[in-house]
């Protein structure tokens, strides 16, 4: 048991890439956390598509000991965040469990729109925030420029920034000593009922399901029964540990500590993040507050591109689940694509990081879905329907109006690329809330509608700035408008997979939009192929394909039937990849190709 | 069914921009070697058919007609003495309309060469010069009348869909090549090859003037009109003839018979049903040759052929005849042909005809024939013989 005043608990926080998880290294290695041997970069991006991709994508928790210039050893506790808007949700409540933060800013790069947003919620959370300027053994590196940044956009002080190249190490030591000087130690009463905080959950496959916790009041034990106040669900604790960043096993937990434990409990999806754990036989009076847990706000289609596949993706998709309560999964079945699962997600890197690890690690082939976000149905009869997918919007006759998600959204850029963002932000039928510029940067505010930016939105805003925008969203609330579905019909047939919902006036640039590209990506079959975009019966854009005339080869003799053979045979492969819609065949990447939007 | 030997002679003058054939140019060629190192190989094939009574010899290239007459003695007396052969036996031989070989051509009938098929592939010197050919416009011509005079039988390469030719330039050509005479006319669409000088120039979008898709099937039908009514008709995608004149070697690839090959890089097919196999020669002239003389044999793999392989390969095959597959033959080798999803509906879309004893196509299911084959072989059933 540590006492409280040797204890700093916080969470690094930045915008992506600013190089939090290098600074976790550098502080993990230099107390001698970790053996140099055993050191490799971003050593907490544990899983193979955070060191594939370079990002953070989980946050996670090492415990450090660390001997400071006044003698005495500190506890640390340290929470790498990720950068990403997507899991935002694992940076605000991560920061719950701490008093302090580090904010990490690059300093070639200044502030950015994360950097901002993870502000506000440190703020929100009452941190002490400690401003680190990374990256100064960069040429273009101007800490003086980016100090004078942060004053200004953020109005922090920052003429106490430490200067550090978590790359290099130079300015770790300072870092180590900002923590203990300039953090406040935690508070808390040995002596009450225990009172702790469940900050997050996993699966691990040999030790099931791993809780981390925070201890606010009172001392926790391995054996101890607990109960978790709002699941009323009771266990024994059968391992108690810290986290250095391997499992250590722990005596006892005391106020201020962070630490972890096993019990006997099933799925993830047991557990609450947020909740309060107490003794079974001697609660806490009054439970902490808790948290609102993350909601899915993009949904699309998962289906295995061989149907046969069906049950592997139910299992892939179940196993995934028991680690990630913020994904959601339903069966769904699409008289064009068959059986599968309707899943939600926080966003689309969220989105791409599951279909990625449902193709890799379970070695599936998918047809994804148009993402769709969750639409407010209001009936006639005064009821409200949450539509997740275009495919059950109700009969129109029935419905009274609709409404949508809307986000407002935090964007930076060079002011010479300005223009081109506000063309962007309206042509997504945004809404301009505010304006400030800081230097050479301006800082935009719009209200959007969430669906106008699940599609690409990113992705075009890098373009079109070059990558030097930066952007942040959260979602406000609902709003009517008008809005439709827009169906495709592809040979007459309806394609459920590509229908969409859509503002009316934005309906007809979609509707060609994807009936061109539809062109492009279908194969031209033996007979020609009329492709439309149709709200009810209504065909708002209409393109054909043409038959194919001539694809015959002209020399064929004794030495060409095994080439000609195999050739026909990696076409058989190939049409398993194919999705049959009455008489056409449609490749699985149309699927993806054509959701993908230009301007 | 005919049993044929093809031998592959690799080597040319010059490697035309559009050839994907196993063809080299080579410094210096040994004929004794080639005489002894083809005996050999005759000798090992020969052993591994002899049941079968020999009807066609096919030389193909690479430019046969480079072959010493004495080189095309030896093999022919070799594959006579090694089989028992047809008292109809065809001997075709590739000939290049180059003079040298041109005054060869005697010599090769003496060897037993009965059918000689001319690369003419233009009769315009300016696309001769751009097909990067070696001869002209009049070296194709008396080729072709010594050719006539010398064999009986005798077929016309020629290549349409050039760059910037148009179906009239064709017509006209092709039209004066009908009045030539010729018993057999293989008129082939050039194809853009991977690989080739061609290939590498078209994807780099330096190749202009070919024909698009539409063109293609206009050049198509001109040919089949001039072709008919020179009482020449298609009885494959690219090759027209009377009955009597068919090339029958060719016929035995096309109706997907047995045959032993020989040469580099050269391509068999041996024995039915269980105990069929396809046998692939070296491609490398020089890895074949070392490899006959050293290890006995010029094969890279003999490898079986299962039965769903068998049927598809009957398949894209016979469906280039106009005569189609008898369906007997499918039945054969296992093929249900009844309960076919993909020929119902390509008979009712006019790709197929409908018959009770052939599976054929029609001639807009010949143009799509890759498509067709794409359909017929996703669904097809195949028993196991
Ligand atoms: N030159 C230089 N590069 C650095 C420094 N710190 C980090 N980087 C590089 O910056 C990139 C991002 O670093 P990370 O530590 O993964 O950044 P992050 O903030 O954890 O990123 P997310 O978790 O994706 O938000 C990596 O390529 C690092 O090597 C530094 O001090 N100097
Ligand atoms: C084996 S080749 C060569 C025969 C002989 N060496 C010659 O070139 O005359 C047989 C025929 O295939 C045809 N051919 C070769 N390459 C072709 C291509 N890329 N496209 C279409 N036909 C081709 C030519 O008409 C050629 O005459
Ligand atoms: S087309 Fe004939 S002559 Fe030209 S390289 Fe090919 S095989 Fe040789
Ligand atoms: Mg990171």
């Amino acid at each position: 048991m540590t006492q409280l005043d040797l204890i700093r608990n916080f969470s690094i926080v930045a915008h992506i890439d600013h190089g939090k998880s290098t600074l976790a290294d550098r502080l993990i290695q230099s107390t001698g956390t970790v053996a140099d041997r055993d050191m490799k970069a971003q050593l907490l991006d544990s899983m193979d598509i955070e060191r594939e991709r370079g990002i953070t994508i989980k946050a996670n928790t090492v415990r450090i000991d660390y001997l400071a210039k006044d003698g005495k050893t500190y506890v640390l506790n340290l929470i790498d965040t990720p950068g990403h808007v997507d899991f935002a949700y694992e940076v605000s409540r991560s920061m719950r469990a701490v008093e302090g933060s580090l904010l990490v800013v690059d300093a070639s790069q200044g502030v950015e729109a994360q950097t901002l947003a993870n502000v506000y919620h440190a703020l929100d959370a009452g941190h002490e925030i400690v401003p680190v300027l990374n990256k100064i053994d960069l040429p273009a590196a101007e800490p003086e420029r980016v100090k004078e940044n942060i004053e200004d956009v953020i109005g922090l002080d920052a003429s106490n920034a430490v200067m550090i190249s978590a790359k290099t190490g130079l300015g770790i030591p300072d870092v180590l000593e900002a923590i203990v000087t300039r953090l406040p130690a935690p508070k808390g009463d040995r002596n009450a009922p225990l009172k702790a905080m469940l900050v997050d959950s996993w699966y691990d496959a040999y030790l099931g399901v791993v809780v981390m916790i925070r201890v606010m009041d009172g001392v926790v034990r391995k054996g101890d029964r607990i109960k978790m106040i709002q699941t009323g669900a009771a266990y024994g604790i059968d391992r108690l540990a810290v986290l250095r960043p391997q499992m250590v096993d722990w005596h006892e937990l005391g106020p201020g500590e962070i630490g972890v434990f096993t019990a006997s409990i099933k799925q993830v999806r047991d557990t609450r993040v947020g909740d309060t754990i107490t003794h079974e036989k001697k609660p806490c009076a009054a439970p902490l507050p808790g948290f609102k847990p993350a909601q899915p706000v993009v949904f699309c289609g998962l289906f295995p591109v061989d149907a046969a596949d069906f049950e592997d993706l139910r299992d892939a998709i179940e196993k995934l689940a028991l680690n990630d309560a913020s994904f959601s999964s339903e069966m769904e079945t699409s008289a064009a694509l068959g059986f599968g699962f309707r899943c939600g997600f926080l966003g689309l890197l969220h989105l791409e990081v599951i279909r990625d690890r449902l193709e890799r690690e379970y070695d599936l082939d998918l047809i994804t879905t148009a993402p769709s976000v969750v639409y407010h149905v209001h009936m006639r009869d005064g009821t409200m329907r949450e539509l997740h997918n275009p495919a059950d919007m109700p009969d129109l006759t029935h419905v009274d109006h609709i409404e949508e998600p809307r986000i407002k959204a935090t964007i930076m850029v060079p002011d010479e690329y300005l223009g081109d963002i506000l063309k962007l932000c309206q042509d997504r039928r945004g809404i301009q809330s505010n304006l400030t510029y800081a230097g050479n940067r301006a800082m935009v505010e719009y209200d959007l509608p969430l669906n106008e930016v699940v599609f690409d939105f990113y992705d075009r805003l890098k373009s079109v700035t070059k990558g030097y925008a930066s952007f942040d969203y959260s979602i406000t609330g609902y709003r009517e408008d008008y809005l439709v579905k827009m169906s495709i019909l592809v040979n007459d047939e309806p394609v459920d997979a590509l229908s969409m919902m859509v503002h009316r006036d934005r309906a007809e640039a979609r509707g060609r939009s994807m009936v061109e590209k539809l062109k492009d990506l279908i194969p031209r079959h033996m007979f020609k192929i009329p492709i439309q975009a149709a709200i009810g019966s209504r065909v708002i854009a209409r393109e054909t394909l043409s038959a194919m005339r001539k694809d015959v080869t002209a020399k064929c003799y004794g030495g060409d039937a095994t080439r000609k053979r195999k050739l026909l045979d990696k076409q058989k492969a190939g049409k398993k990849k194919m999705r049959q819609f009455g008489k056409v065949e449609i490749p699985q990447e149309a699927f993806i190709n054509a959701l993908k939007m230009d301007g | 069914m005919p049993f044929g030997l093809y031998v592959h002679w690799p080597f040319c003058e010059s490697k035309c921009p559009y050839c994907d054939f196993n063809s080299h140019v080579a410094e210096r060629i040994d004929p004794e070697r080639w005489i002894a190192a083809y005996r050999k190989e005759i000798e090992r094939v020969a052993n591994l058919t002899r049941d079968q009574v020999l009807s066609t010899i096919f030389f193909g290239g690479g430019t046969p007609s480079l072959m010493r007459p004495d080189v095309v003695a030896a093999v022919i007396d070799a594959a006579r003495a090694a089989w028992r052969s047809s008292n109809t036996l065809e001997i075709t031989m590739e000939a290049n309309p180059g003079s040298v070989e041109v005054g060869r051509f005697h010599g090769y009938r003496d060897a037993g060469v009965n059918r000689v098929s001319l690369g003419i592939q233009s009769l315009d010197d300016q696309h001769l010069r751009l097909l990067g050919r070696k001869h002209t416009r009049s070296d194709a011509l008396r080729a072709i009348e010594v050719a006539q005079s010398v064999f009986t039988r005798v077929n016309l390469d020629l290549m349409y869909g050039r760059q910037h030719q148009t179906v009239q330039d064709w017509r006209n050509e092709l039209s004066f090549a009908l009045g030539l005479g010729a018993g057999h006319m293989s008129l082939y669409q050039l194809t853009i090859e991977d690989g080739t000088v061609f290939g590498r120039r078209h994807a780099a979008g330096q190749l202009h003037g070919l024909p698009d898709e539409d063109l293609s099937v206009d050049f198509f039908h001109a040919t089949l009109e001039l072709c008919d009514a020179a009482g020449l008709p298609a009885y494959e995608v690219s090759n027209h003839a009377t009955h009597d004149e068919q090339c029958r070697h060719n016929l035995i690839y096309w109706r997907a018979g047995m045959y032993a090959a020989i040469g580099p890089g050269a391509h068999g097919r041996l024995g039915s049903g269980a105990d069929r196999r396809a046998t692939e020669a070296i491609r490398d002239p020089a890895a074949w040759l070392t490899a006959v003389e050293n290890r006995g044999t010029g094969d890279l793999a003999i490898t079986p052929i299962s039965a769903a392989e068998q049927a598809t390969e009957a398949l894209l095959m016979g469906l280039r005849l106009t005569a189609g597959i008898p369906l007997t033959e499918l039945r054969a080798l296992g093929i249900d042909t009844e309960t076919w999803p993909s020929r119902r509906r390509l008979t009712e879309s006019g790709h197929l005809t409908e018959s009770a004893e052939t599976l054929r196509t029609t001639l807009q299911g010949r143009l799509l024939l890759n498509a067709v084959l794409s359909e017929l072989t996703s669904d097809l059933k195949v028993a196991q013989t």
